[in-house]
């Protein structure tokens, strides 16, 4: 029998991460710009939180426990601070100095994956510190916390309610900016940016205004997506490369979603399962088939990509000026 | 006039052709800026002496001469990919899935080193690699293609998807023919009988990939700038309308491109596992294939200009390499510096297109009066 009520709770804590990273490049490419930085701006989100953590937890001696508070705002804080700086230098390329965004995405995404992994090999010989390897095992701690009555409730508390606060967080701001996509009217702003940057122009949007925010905000969602992988599933130990390629199945995932946050709350945790299947599908002694099925996020986006495209319904199309920069000169 | 509070400080305008000295001015005022900000990031983060850590950049290319062939091999491969994935950004077809399309010829080419040995004559097999390795690169660009041709698929996100497929494939046949068993990778292929082997030319077994990678260059020169086929694609890379409206089909030039391109990434592909490397693992093409974008933009995708950019991008990420490696850092720190580097020449070709007029001083009135 498939045991569900070991997988659930896995894929979810999974699909955490891709969920964080959909919603930041689902409300992003809103604005036109198709940010394939987002799996560096990952890796900074988790890096820069790790640092902040990093030097609270040496500043506080061993014995002594740390301060729930005060760990969790130092390590939320410094992510968001990084991955925000991501964004800046993506915005500032692409929108004020128009650079071309898929050339500028790689090469921040080179950027973030190297920072990531040089500062998590080397913070701890760079500051000179006595920790034998990269691990925030009482920060972590804190940010894994679950609710209390998570053990006590069976199967039901181990699927809902086994997880640390980043993760009801992270269904929170997907539901948010799905909301504020849809029924507000800077969510109609956006996507009038994304669709049509001149006619938005025309009617008195600030088309840069609107790209630098979403794609800050969405920069700095992203982050927090590293953020909980670090802190959250890896139990606050770094790891050089451990992260993979989560970042890139973001992307598909924001396609898969047909740029829908809301969509994502389950998705990502489909994408999850299926991140996670090959553990769960007997396969004897046959290791090599595990890797086929490793492909099935993959596949998957290409036939959501595909049907949506054949289908040419208007609304599940991704922006009409996805990757284009805009100058008021040149319409 | 309520706009005129909004009146910009800066005002930015489009500039007509720069002299080519002049913008190649700015690109290499930008590296040197971006030297400059690198240098100051790694005095900050080890505390060593910049011009100490250039000299060491320097002799991670050149102090040997293994050293300087093996720079000359990376831009090879480099270049190879980049000018693969040329033509198809010059009509405006976003393939970031180099990586695929190599992977897909790597693992065409270890198919026949290693199920082919022993059953057909060394120069079949040879040439056979050529064919398959093209072809299976050939289809990994042609499926995308396909898609956008028909339906609009969006190519970038595809090819980008079609990346990883690759990966899991070629695990896949790791797994399949590790050697020993359980060991979850596959070593030398054919280490004693030297099947599939490139033949070894010249002063080192670098020299044929070289060569071949030169050849494709003057090749892509010539297809992009003085053939038919290469005038279909600037026109449709120009305007998609322009051409349907002087009667080129679109949907096969970009069927036709992508199938070049693809095979061509290929072919470099069958170029590291049968020239030098002679195994294959996921991590062989060591991101060249989005490498490759950034260095055939910065190029202006023009194929000679490409052998500077790449020569660039190799040289850096060899240095970095070095400066990490003596200086007891981190090997990732190779990619932070290639960042920034890359941030400033992207940075760079804003002023390149573009005049920016600071009015500092100007009153109101006489900026609502330009309006």
């Amino acid at each position: 029998m498939f045991d569900f009520v070991s997988f659930i709770p896995r894929a979810v804590m999974q699909g955490m991460p891709l969920l964080y990273g959909s919603t930041g490049e689902t409300l992003t490419e809103k604005s036109g710009n198709l940010n394939l930085g987002i799996p560096g701006t990952m890796y900074v989100g988790a890096i820069s939180g790790v640092i902040g953590a990093f030097f609270y937890e040496n500043a506080v001696p061993a014995d002594v426990a740390l301060n729930p508070a005060i760990a969790i705002a130092v390590t939320l804080l410094s992510s968001l601070l990084g991955s925000l700086l991501m964004g800046l230098i993506y915005s500032f390329l692409t929108v004020s100095l128009r650079a071309n965004q898929n050339v500028t995405g790689l090469a921040l995404t080179t950027f973030g994956v190297g920072l990531g992994d040089f500062f998590g090999g080397s913070l701890i010989k760079l500051t000179g510190s006595d920790m034998a390897y990269m691990s925030l095992n009482r920060t972590s701690n804190i940010f894994r916390t679950t609710l209390p009555f998570a053990s006590s409730t069976g199967w039901f508390g181990k699927i809902f309610l086994s997880y640390g606060f980043l993760a009801y967080l992270g269904v929170v701001v997907a539901l948010v900016a799905a909301y504020v996509l849809r029924h507000t009217r800077v969510g109609l702003h956006l996507r009038a940016v994304g669709e049509n940057p001149n006619t938005a122009d025309a009617a008195g949007i600030n088309v840069n205004r609107y790209k630098y925010v979403a794609t800050c905000v969405g920069s700095m969602i992203a982050g927090l997506g590293g953020l909980y992988y670090v802190m959250d599933y890896a139990n606050g130990i770094w790891s050089n490369g451990a992260f993979g390629d989560r970042g890139w199945l973001s992307i598909a995932l924001v396609i898969f979603t047909i740029w829908r946050p809301n969509i994502g709350v389950f998705a990502s945790i489909l994408f999850g399962g299926l991140y996670i299947l090959h553990m769960y599908i007997p396969t004897g002694m046959n290791l090599a088939i595990k890797e086929i099925y490793k492909m099935a996020p993959y596949v998957v986006t290409i036939i959501v990509l595909v049907v949506t495209s054949m289908r040419s319904k208007r609304e599940n199309q991704p922006p009409a000026h996805l990757g284009l920069s805009y100058f008021r000169e040149e319409r | 006039m309520s706009k005129a509070k909004g009146e910009p400080f800066i005002r930015i305008s489009s500039r007509s052709a720069l002299p080519w000295y002049m913008a190649w001015l700015i690109r290499g005022l930008s590296v040197l800026a971006a030297l400059i900000v690198g240098s100051v990031v790694t005095v900050l983060v080890t505390g060593e002496n910049p011009l100490s850590l250039y000299v060491t950049m320097f002799e991670g290319s050149f102090s040997t001469a293994r050293r300087t062939w093996l720079l000359v091999q990376n831009i090879a491969i480099l270049l190879g990919v980049s000018l693969a994935v040329t033509p198809a950004f010059k009509m405006r077809f976003w393939n970031v899935g180099g990586e695929g399309q190599m992977l897909a010829g790597c693992l065409a080419s270890a198919a026949c080193m290693i199920c082919l040995a022993g059953r057909l004559p060394n120069w079949l097999i040879i040439a056979l690699m050529f064919l398959t390795s093209m072809l299976a690169g050939g289809i990994w660009g042609f499926v995308p293609a396909y898609f956008k041709a028909k339906w609009g698929t969006n190519e970038t996100l595809f090819t980008l998807m079609m990346n990883y497929i690759a990966t899991q494939l070629v695990a896949f046949f790791i797994i399949i023919w590790e050697v020993p068993k359980g060991a979850g990778q596959i070593g030398i292929i054919n280490a004693q009988t030297e099947i599939g082997w490139l033949p070894v030319v010249g002063p080192s077994k670098y020299f044929l990939n070289i060569l071949i990678v030169a050849v494709i260059c003057v090749f892509m020169y010539f297809y992009l700038n003085y053939t038919k086929h290469g005038y279909e694609i600037s026109v449709v890379g120009e305007s998609e309308r322009t051409a349907r409206y002087v009667g080129i089909k679109v949907d096969r030039i970009v069927m036709r491109t992508m199938l070049l391109s693809g095979a061509l990434c290929g072919l470099t592909g069958m170029l590291l596992v049968g020239g030098t490397d002679h195994t294959l693992t996921t991590s062989i093409t060591a991101s060249r294939g989005f490498t490759a974008v950034m260095v055939s933009w910065l190029a202006k995708f023009n194929p000679v200009w490409m052998i500077l950019t790449s020569f660039l991008i190799v040289f850096l990420q060899r240095g970095a390499n070095e400066v990490a490696t003596t200086f007891g850092l981190n090997q990732s720190f190779s990619d932070i510096l290639t960042g920034i580097i890359l941030f400033f020449i992207i940075g760079s070709e804003f002023f390149i297109r573009y005049t920016v007029n600071v009015h500092i001083g100007r009153s109101r009135k006489e900026a609502a009066g330009r309006v």
